[in-house]
């Protein structure tokens, strides 16, 4: 079902072409043997990469298994420590949370707001563009998660800067407070990815219904929040489902800022750094197997959701309701 | 560009929109470019602090806002080539580029072969396979990491590229198999149809014709590889363990764990050198990357 919307996510006009959807006739026979020729790395790669190590993982969740010894089978016991045992899976969860709810809302309006600015054709759009888009490409890296470390280190750039206009806040990253707020913003930078759909979203909207809201009086907000928002709402809805998903998975900037360590006070023990320490530092594969699996989970049911509410504000244009 | 008149998708997207009403008056044109360049100004600016920090000398790194080294020096970046815990900066350079190369490669020719099954031909299993790929799309990698690393370990090859490199050639980043179809789904069936009249089988029409059509997405598909794998820190920590095979990120995180603040010149130095390639590809091919996200979210 989930697959079935997304295919019309990708394609807003009516009658676009299905895949494989080609003429019957002799051909036939000869297109299936190149299709599946054509298919065999992908077809292996599902099956060896993707479906077997499913199974095996949730398999794997049930027991105990470090890598050295045979796994033994535990039930759910892995699933109940990790909810009633373990405080700092718990405080990997809320600290999770926190980033998604902070970053995923904050990063789609930045991308939405300068994609409006951007909008009308000027003079150095495509250079602002690029400029924009920049931090995107960067920003994954190491060499600016590193920065980000440095410019909000105690002493650093940015509590220099504070404390010239006389507020101490003795440096970002090596407070519980502050911690996750450094990895917020360096999320929210690279929101230029977002902004490149959302643009070329707004080239789509169709002329006449901008003429037409401007002949019947209405103010820059209504036409906004009236023709603009809603002929949008695909490519919001595309966005936001993408931006969940990453974001629940964000590891490296977590990882760099504190140094591998998800410190201070467990402030930035992202979900997926808890699951590498354990999984690949204690060497616990049964336990980081069933987190991988609370994992998809819980990203299966917040883009569930999101789809669920879709019908609600989604449009797609040729579509009566 | 010969074909360029027929790269239908890409045309569309680079001729501007029709003139939005009245032409805006002088000065909000100038204050929309004095709006958008302080915008720039301070979301470069971290960018811009970091080509300045690998000139400084050492007492002035971490404190100084200013992007200007007051004394700038070279040395940085000759301790950071210099290399670290005995291997040589040439060797994680190596590294990182023969894994980014390899991934390249893979994944381009795994995806477009996928692609081109999936949206031009006719083959029984194809909604329940499409169903899949566009669910591995949303799938976290973490799902599968475990087994997978178990699976390269009994096969021997944890601490070698195998585990980085051979996954690309099969085509298992849905994200670019689901690219390439949205681009070629772009791309005229009349093609198609005159082709099999000529007598055109499906493999020469992929060869001869969609093939070379495709190739701004192939250009996209070529340097995003590039660039997420030159920048991917997760897979490279978990199967890279020993120092001569470490990547330029990995080398970077090493650099961290051994040095004080000392050694921040240096560091950023070497941040400055691992930046260079991306944004040397970024400059020759924003056109590229801008429309290929742009197709990823709407084209249809």
């Amino acid at each position: 079902m989930v697959a079935q919307q997304v295919n019309e996510v990708a394609s807003p006009q009516p009658g676009g072409t299905r895949p494989g959807r080609a003429r019957k006739g002799p051909k036939n026979k000869e297109q299936t043997g190149i299709a599946y020729l054509f298919l065999s790395p992908w077809i292996a790669g599902a099956v060896l990469l993707t479906i077997g190590p499913m199974v095996a993982s949730l398999y794997l969740s049930f027991t105990n298994y470090n890598l050295f010894t045979a796994p033994e089978w535990v039930g759910l016991d892995n699933y109940i420590r990790l909810f009633t045992q373990d405080d700092r899976f718990m405080s990997s969860v809320g600290v999770t949370f926190q980033y998604v709810f902070l970053s995923a809302p904050l990063k789609l309006a930045a991308a939405l707001g300068v994609a409006l600015l951007l909008n009308r054709p000027r003079k150095g759009q495509g250079f602002y563009r690029s400029a924009f888009y920049a931090p995107s490409l960067l920003g994954a890296s190491v060499g600016i998660a590193l920065v980000w470390r440095s410019l909000f280190t105690d002493d650093g750039a940015v509590d220099s800067l504070l404390r010239s206009v006389g507020i101490d806040t003795g440096g970002w990253i090596n407070q519980p407070d502050y911690a996750m707020y450094v990895i917020v913003i360096l999320a929210v930078w690279q929101f230029g990815a977002p902004m490149v759909i959302f643009l070329a979203g707004l080239k789509q909207i169709p002329q006449d219904l901008y003429d037409a809201a401007a002949v019947d009086g209405a103010s820059t907000w209504k036409t906004f929040t009236s023709v603009t928002l809603p002929m949008l709402s695909p490519v919001i809805f595309f966005n936001l489902v993408m931006e969940i998903i990453q974001s629940f998975q964000s590891f490296t900037g977590a990882f760099v800022v504190s140094n591998g360590q998800g410190g201070p006070a467990d402030s930035t023990l992202f979900y997926t750094l808890y699951l590498y320490q354990r999984g690949f530092q204690d060497f616990q594969m049964g336990y980081a197997s069933a987190m991988a699996w609370l994992l998809l989970l819980t990203i299966a049911l917040f883009t569930g959701l999101v789809f669920k509410t879709s019908g609600r504000w989604v449009f797609y244009a040729g579509e009566d309701k | 560009m010969s074909t360029a008149t027929l790269t239908a998708p890409e045309d569309q997207a680079a001729t501007p929109p029709p003139k939005r009403n009245k032409k805006p008056g002088r000065l909000r044109t100038v204050l929309w470019h004095a709006v958008i360049l302080a915008f720039i100004a301070v979301l470069l600016y971290p960018i811009a602090w970091l080509l300045g920090a690998a000139f400084k000398p050492a007492n002035e790194v971490i404190t100084s806002l200013a992007l200007l080294p007051e004394n700038p020096t070279w040395q940085n970046f000759v301790d950071a080539v210099a290399g670290i815990g005995g291997t040589s900066f040439g060797t994680f350079l190596y590294n990182s580029l023969f894994i980014a190369g390899g991934s390249v490669v893979g994944n381009v020719v795994s995806c477009v072969l996928a692609a081109y099954a999936f949206a031009r031909l006719r083959f029984k299993l194809s909604k329940l396979m499409f169903g899949f790929m566009l669910m591995t799309l949303m799938l976290p990698h973490h799902v599968v990491l475990i087994p997978q690393y178990i699976i390269f370990q009994n096969m021997g090859m944890v601490d070698t590229f195998w585990p980085l490199i051979l996954p690309k050639f099969l085509a298992t980043e849905a994200f670019f198999v689901f690219l390439m179809i949205q681009f070629m789904r772009g791309l005229p069936r009349e093609l198609d149809e005159a082709a099999t009249i000529d007598g055109c089988g499906p493999l020469r029409l992929f060869y001869y014709i969609i093939l070379p059509l495709a190739r701004p997405a192939l250009i996209t598909t070529a340097i995003f590889t590039f660039i997420w794998t030159w920048n991917d820190f997760f897979s490279q920590l978990i199967y890279l363990s020993s120092p001569s095979n470490y990547t330029l990120p990995l080398a970077l995180r090493l650099f961290i764990d051994q040095t004080s603040v000392s050694a921040y010149g240096p560091m950023f130095a070497m941040s400055v050198l691992t930046l260079v390639p991306i944004g040397l590809f970024f400059f020759a091919f924003q056109r590229y990357l801008v429309q290929g996200l742009a197709t990823s979210g709407l084209k249809g």
